[in-house]
């Protein structure tokens, strides 16, 4: 640490102690909101709000993720390792390592995710096995998430209590979207502007 | 009043006052019919979207309770979990600076930066840099920032401050971004046309070259958890992903109160914030790294500048738990006419009110706790439940004793306001009287305002009161706790 730095935290440790010198007894934290383990997870609910941001959800088996890249028009696919390779049995496959120009000019990425969040149609990745680094999910226009329907969970607490925050996580709820213009919303601005589901019944 | 054992907020450089009182700034802004239209349409319209997903949660005022006292636990333990987010950003392999005013902070992300050689850098929408004037800065030293977030762009090609902390772009409409996207992005297609689509395209078009090539990227930041030195973004395009995601160094300036003490708590929050700010379920893209990630360099500036000052005063310290959702801007009567700019801060409405001015110090924001009708709708609407109102009434106290202390004579509105302060500061008091301007119809609190405010609160403008406050429903909650 430079010595201006240190002087600086000294100095703002310092002030904190003097501005809390009344010693604040602030209220006990309740947690009597709906904790986790309290509510069901919800599928139709979880689709429910995919489709209300503009996200296609598919539903089947593994099988119909080549018909549902080929009905996009994709003809080659980024493929994180650690996603299962008898899922895609015949398409083109772009595998790391790839570089951002590669990845620039991919036409879609398949992944699969950590958890889901039901109530707010939210899809979590956390860089595990068959998601790959951030970036591969980021930069392609296309993106297609496979869910194991036990991966949905009810909310938001009950996604916080088994992720891993030590992982980067990117929590996905639709596809990118702006409301800077007249809070009009517009699907699809720097993220993948097309958020397909594939949900495994 | 003077607080004892409270240290000045002796501020350098920043965005937190304009060079206009609030009155002066407010009157020419509510002549603009333009800005009053954009900004009605825009206020109303975010307002009824997050009525409609705040009555989804069934837990909404169990969460808010939560994420208020989750917040003041942050603050009367701030030194602690400093001192943890420290230890832990810097086990995991980021570095943690120190800034005490904008100006220091400024040197210290300049100084990064000219470390890696770059002469570029790509900017999330951020408040903390707003407020410290860091584009400015990097400027000053040959760096040029290029804002990423639809509307920041919008606002530095328009050469033009930001109005409001979500949509800092919420004064312009589609064709004057139109006009300043034709104007100022060299590539643009001239066929360009206003529709909303086609706009976020042409930004889409204009920034990716800059994201795939950008070698630094600053940020500011959501929430840091101190428990585990988690850092959190929340947004919209994905120009957020891409700055955290893409750059070799990565550099986040951070409020000192942003801090959340556990993994735990994000649980509360990440209900809350979106909710509350854009009226969606969620936001679309929200990441969160701990340390240094997937070989990236990470950067932590924190942040004080004017923060411990505001922390020093228990009747002010509460505005340290915002969340900077814009709830309260969104259906505060004096926002909507008055417009961002008018505050002269980079935060402006309700929590711009009681902010700036503890920031700053009261001295250089004397006239915004005025900028207010204490309606107490702003109160209602916030997800931490900070008590504007009550706080506004207080810092109008301050103001007064400022001047007097600076042997000023007081004119005949501070002397009105001191002494309705000082009934005011009664909380029994406050409160009825506050409980009776929501029952009654046509509200007449109103009225008791010093002009120009007064003038400005037509009734059948204001948005209808909640039938119950917070603080009756608290005051409830508490009660049938007890039996
Ligand atoms: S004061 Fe409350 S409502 Fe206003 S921006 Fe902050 S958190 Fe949101």
């Amino acid at each position: 640490m430079s010595d201006v730095t240190a002087t600086a935290r000294a100095e703002i440790l310092d002030r904190i102690r003097r501005a809390t010198s009344d010693r604040p007894s602030p209220q006990p934290i309740v947690r009597n909101y709906r904790t986790a383990g309290t509510t069901e997870a919800d599928v139709e609910l979880f689709v429910d709000r995919l489709v209300d941001y503009r996200a296609t959800v598919h539903r089947g088996t593994p099988d119909q993720i080549e018909a549902i890249l080929a009905a996009r028009g994709i003809a080659q696919v980024i493929v994180p390792d650690g996603f299962d390779q008898s899922w895609l049995p015949t398409i083109g496959q772009l595998r790391e390592p790839l570089g951002i120009t590669e990845l620039d000019s991919a036409a879609g990425v398949v992944t699969t995710c950590a958890v889901a969040v039901a109530e707010t149609g939210t899809i979590v990745l956390d860089a595990g096995p068959g998601q790959g680094r951030r970036a591969l999910s980021l930069i392609p226009d296309y993106h297609l998430v496979v869910v194991r329907a036990e991966q949905i969970l009810a909310s938001v607490p009950d996604a916080i209590a088994v992720l891993d925050p030590t992982r980067p996580l990117t929590w996905i709820s639709g596809p990118s979207a702006t409301s800077d213009i007249e809070l009009k919303r517009v699907e699809g601005v720097h993220g993948p502007r097309t958020l397909d589901v594939l949900l495994l019944t | 009043m003077t607080f004892l054992g409270m240290p000045a907020a002796s501020l350098t450089g920043g965005n937190l006052d304009g060079e206009q009182p609030f009155p002066e700034a407010a009157r020419l802004s509510v002549g603009n019919a333009q800005l009053r239209r954009n900004l009605g349409a825009a206020t109303h319209t975010i307002r009824g979207k997050r009525a409609a997903v705040v009555s989804e949660l069934p837990d909404w005022q169990e969460l808010r309770a939560a994420g208020a006292a989750i917040k003041d636990d942050v603050l009367a333990n701030l030194e602690r979990y400093l001192l943890q987010l420290e230890q832990q950003v810097t086990a995991r392999g980021g570095t943690v600076h120190w800034a005490r005013d904008a100006q220091e902070a400024n040197r210290i992300v300049t100084d990064l930066v000219k470390a890696t050689g770059a002469s570029e850098v790509v900017k999330v929408k951020s408040m903390a840099t707003q407020e410290i004037g860091l584009n400015e800065a990097l400027e000053q030293a040959g760096i040029e920032a290029f804002e990423t977030d639809l509307a920041e762009l919008i606002v530095q090609l328009g050469h033009d401050k930001p109005s409001h902390i979500l949509v800092p772009a919420i004064h312009r409409n589609r064709s004057e971004i139109r006009e300043i996207f034709l104007r100022e992005m060299p590539d643009v297609d001239p066929a360009l046309t206003d529709v909303p689509a086609a706009l976020a395209e042409a930004a889409r078009g204009h920034l990716r070259r800059k994201f795939l090539t950008a070698e630094v990227a600053i940020s500011g930041a959501n929430f840091a958890v101190a428990e585990t030195g988690t850092l959190a973004v929340v947004e919209s395009e994905g120009n957020g992903r891409m700055c955290l995601t893409l750059p070799k160094t990565l550099i986040t300036v951070m409020g000192i109160e942003k801090l959340v003490p556990t993994w735990r708590d994000l649980e509360v929050f990440l209900q809350l914030l979106p909710r509350s700010s854009t009226g969606e379920r969620m936001n679309p893209y929200t990441s969160m790294w701990t340390g240094a990630v997937e070989g990236q360099q990470f950067h932590l500036v924190l942040l004080d500048n004017g923060r411990t000052a505001t922390l020093a005063d228990p009747q002010g310290r509460s505005a340290l738990r915002c969340i900077r959702c814009s709830a309260c801007l969104n259906v505060c009567p004096v926002y909507e006419r008055a417009g961002g700019h008018a505050y002269g801060s980079v935060y402006p409405g309700p929590i711009g009110a009681v902010l700036s001015p503890q920031l700053t110090g009261v001295d250089r924001n004397p006239s915004l706790p005025y900028a207010s009708t204490l309606c107490g709708a702003c109160y209602d609407v916030c997800p931490v439940a900070i008590d504007i109102p009550s706080m506004l009434v207080h810092l109008r106290a301050r103001v007064v004793d400022d001047k007097r202390e600076q042997h000023r004579l007081p004119s005949p509105e501070q002397a009105a306001m001191a002494a309705a302060s000082w009934t005011m500061r009664d909380s029994r008091r406050w409160t009825r009287a506050l409980r009776a301007v929501r029952l009654s119809k046509p509200l007449r609190g109103w009225r008791l305002l010093p002009p120009p405010l007064s003038s400005w609160i037509s009734s059948r403008d204001l948005p209808a009161a909640p039938a119950q406050s917070f603080r009756d429903w608290w005051t409830e909650r508490e009660k049938s706790r007890d039996e």
